[in-house]
């Protein structure tokens, strides 16, 4: 950049100045052989940024270890990803994709069985079926308060209730799995027990999905609940991220034909977001399948396939918190290890998902930092 | 009967109308009202069960009334900065080659891809990952390998720092204005330096801030250190030994038997929601107050 270098003038002892940990002063051949040729007419400045050298090895050093940085990402993934397929071969060689849906019989009561560690029987089918389960009545009962609070908070809220709402909503996000487990424990599962569940066995029984078999009140229904609470700042969160990317003149244009509010809302907004908003869910679904601490206290962790919501039962990352330190035998490490794999590639693809719907709308408007 | 009929339609359309508005603020009622139940039971049982005795005894054998969470708010903050240590110069760095050198080009989606979805990686099996690799790993006698430790526990923490970490960086670094850079190169400065002492150091408070968030995330998490830190009833601050953390011991104490237990765990919850919502807030105070408001 000799172009610039009359420009700077002015400016050398300002650097020198404010910058006095600068590196020592090493000359490099081409620079001395410069300032050697022309010997008058070379300013100080000249001398003075010539004398710096050129930095081309720290930076494409730094350069290169900041690429490298970057990489290490995919290299976790990937490290994750063999990890888990070399434990799992075990399990994988002896029950192969079965693993995920047979059932074995007991030898004496003829009851289907799915995990017994003595015996090396292992199926994934009762895991799966709690994670499927517990992750949907979730999802029932969060999305319609999620959009609800979205709705509430981007188009209808006073401007002085906004910022807390959104504050107190990000809060719940924050708190840790462990602490929802044990409010869970200590206050919802006895509501449930005292109050709701008996209300749902007898207002709801015949359905089949309630029934009193179980009395403790943990189960499905328990981990459904709090999972859902664990996942509602999250859909809550994108979704008003989504709404606000709405542009202002599609509201106004809805509002403008004499739209109310709701419709405005309806055909302005949701229907715009409407990718978004899935988006959202989905990603609330994968924190869902994956949420393993508040679960694991409240739904009973029992590997036994039920119709009634109320029963217990347990989830695939429920049972790997749950045996994982204790594994009996190199199989029963190999099929907690197989559960974890599938656990893992059913939230990159859902996660995956999620980004791909939400960047689909979001991609015009510049992200928000929170 | 035309107009009669129009009349029916709004009213129809104005009650649609307010009674949509009803149900989103029921929406929005029942959402806080779970929050503020936890708080408030929370900090009801927290408080009443917290003394000086918890954060300077360590746990008393079952039985015995009192003892404390000293070991495991010490073991947390040793795991932690184990973890910090492991996931903020990564990090921030993965956030640097995403802002600055990589901006546009294939290579940094996919980064940036990689690193949302690592994001929703369910920790449990970062767990999983971490016992394969330290605790039970292939290759024996490496150090700190082939046993339930803290630094297991403390690996599989800051690679969970990681992804957030890093995308934290690179949005706070695309909001430095490019005349900054532009300035630094202009008076020569070498391109590294200008990363790292103009435009990091400009973006520096809202980087932080985004570091303690991933650092709060983290440290509530029991998951992965069910079976890589394993927990620990005695003082230890040896991370080649099993070690004890705040969220895996009121993981512990809240499925024991002993009311005593109960009472220790709401009030290491109590500690731990604390620490969270301090860091929650700076963050919240920090962004508010606009991070670059002097650049731009």
């Amino acid at each position: 950049m000799p172009g610039s270098l009359v420009l700077v003038t002015v400016h050398v002892p300002d650097i020198r100045i404010s910058r006095p940990q600068v590196q020592p002063e090493r000359p490099i051949p081409d620079a001395q052989k410069l300032a050697g040729e022309s010997t008058s007419d070379v300013s100080a400045v000249r001398k003075f940024l010539l004398s710096r050298g050129n930095s081309s090895i720290a930076d494409a050093v730094f350069h290169w270890l900041m690429v490298l940085c970057g990489l290490s990402i995919f290299a976790i993934v990937a490290l994750i990803a063999f990890e888990l397929v070399l434990r799992s071969q075990l399990s994988w060689q002896k029950f192969g994709l079965s693993f995920f849906y047979q059932a074995f019989t007991d030898r004496e009561t003829h009851l289907p069985m799915f995990w017994d560690p003595v015996n090396e029987h292992f199926s994934a089918l009762p895991f799966v079926y709690g994670t499927l389960v517990s992750s949907f009545l979730a999802l029932l009962i969060s999305v319609p308060l999620a959009i609800g609070l979205a709705i509430f908070l981007t188009e209808m809220c006073p401007l002085a209730l906004r910022g807390p709402l959104a504050f107190l909503t990000e809060l719940l996000a924050a708190i840790p799995s462990v602490i929802y487990g044990l409010w869970a424990v200590f206050v919802l599962v006895p509501l449930l027990r005292a109050h709701i569940n008996p209300f749902l066995i007898h207002g709801f029984g015949w359905t089949g999905l309630f029934n009193d078999e179980n009395p403790t009140g943990l189960g499905f229904l328990a981990a459904g609940v709090i999972l859902a609470i664990m996942i509602l700042p999250i859909i809550s969160s994108l979704t008003r991220e989504v709404m606000t990317a709405v542009p202002h003149s599609q509201r106004e244009a809805v509002l403008a034909l004499g739209a109310t509010r709701w419709e405005m809302i309806r055909m302005g907004v949701l229907r715009n977001a409407r990718i978004g908003i899935v988006g959202g869910i989905i990603l609330g679904l994968g924190r869902a399948l994956g949420e393993t601490m508040a679960v694991a206290m409240v739904i009973g962790n029992t590997p036994e396939i039920h119709r009634s919501l109320l029963s217990n039962g347990s989830t695939m990352s429920a049972v790997i918190a749950n045996e994982y330190a204790e594994a009996v035998s190199d199989m029963h490490f190999s099929a907690l290890t197989e559960i974890g794999l599938a656990l893992f590639i059913i939230t990159i693809i859902v996660n995956a998902l999620a980004q791909l719907l939400i960047w689909m709308v979001t991609r015009g408007t510049p992200s928000q930092v929170h | 009967m035309n107009e009669e009929k129009f009349k029916f339609r709004s009213r129809m359309r104005a009650l649609t109308d307010s009674s949509v508005t009803a149900l989103s603020i029921l929406a929005t009622v029942l959402v806080v009202a779970p929050l503020v139940a936890i708080f408030v039971y929370l900090v009801y049982k927290g408080a009443s069960s917290l003394n000086l005795d918890f954060f300077t005894q360590i746990p008393k054998p079952v039985g015995e009334a009192g003892g404390g969470m000293a070991n495991a708010i010490w073991g947390s903050a040793l795991l932690l900065a184990l973890a910090s240590i492991i996931g903020v110069p990564v990090g921030i760095g993965g956030g640097i080659f995403l802002a600055e050198y990589g901006r546009g080009t294939k290579l940094a989606n996919a980064v940036r891809f990689t690193a949302d979805v690592l994001n929703g990686v369910p920790s449990i099996v970062m767990g999983v990952a971490v016992y394969a690799l330290i605790v039970k790993p292939h290759i024996p006698f490496l150090p700190f390998t082939g046993h339930f430790s803290g630094f297991s526990g403390g690996v599989a923490l800051g690679i969970m720092m990681i992804p957030t970490v890093c995308r934290t960086t690179e949005e706070m670094l695309l909001m430095v204005p490019h005349a900054v850079r532009e300035a630094a190169l202009g008076l020569g400065v070498p391109n590294w330096r200008s990363v790292l002492s103009i435009t990091v150091k400009t973006a520096s408070p809202g980087i932080i801030t985004g570091c303690m968030l991933a650092f709060a995330r983290v440290a509530g998490e029991t998951a992965p250190l069910i079976f890589t830190a394993l927990g620990n009833s005695f003082w230890s601050s040896n991370l080649n030994q099993p070690i004890a953390a705040l969220p895996l011991q009121i993981y512990v104490y809240a499925l024991s038997p002993y009311d005593d237990w109960h009472r220790l765990a709401w009030a290491g919850a109590l500690v731990l929601i604390v620490l969270i919502v301090l860091a929650v807030s700076l963050v919240r105070y920090v962004t508010s107050r606009g991070v670059l408001k002097g650049a731009s």
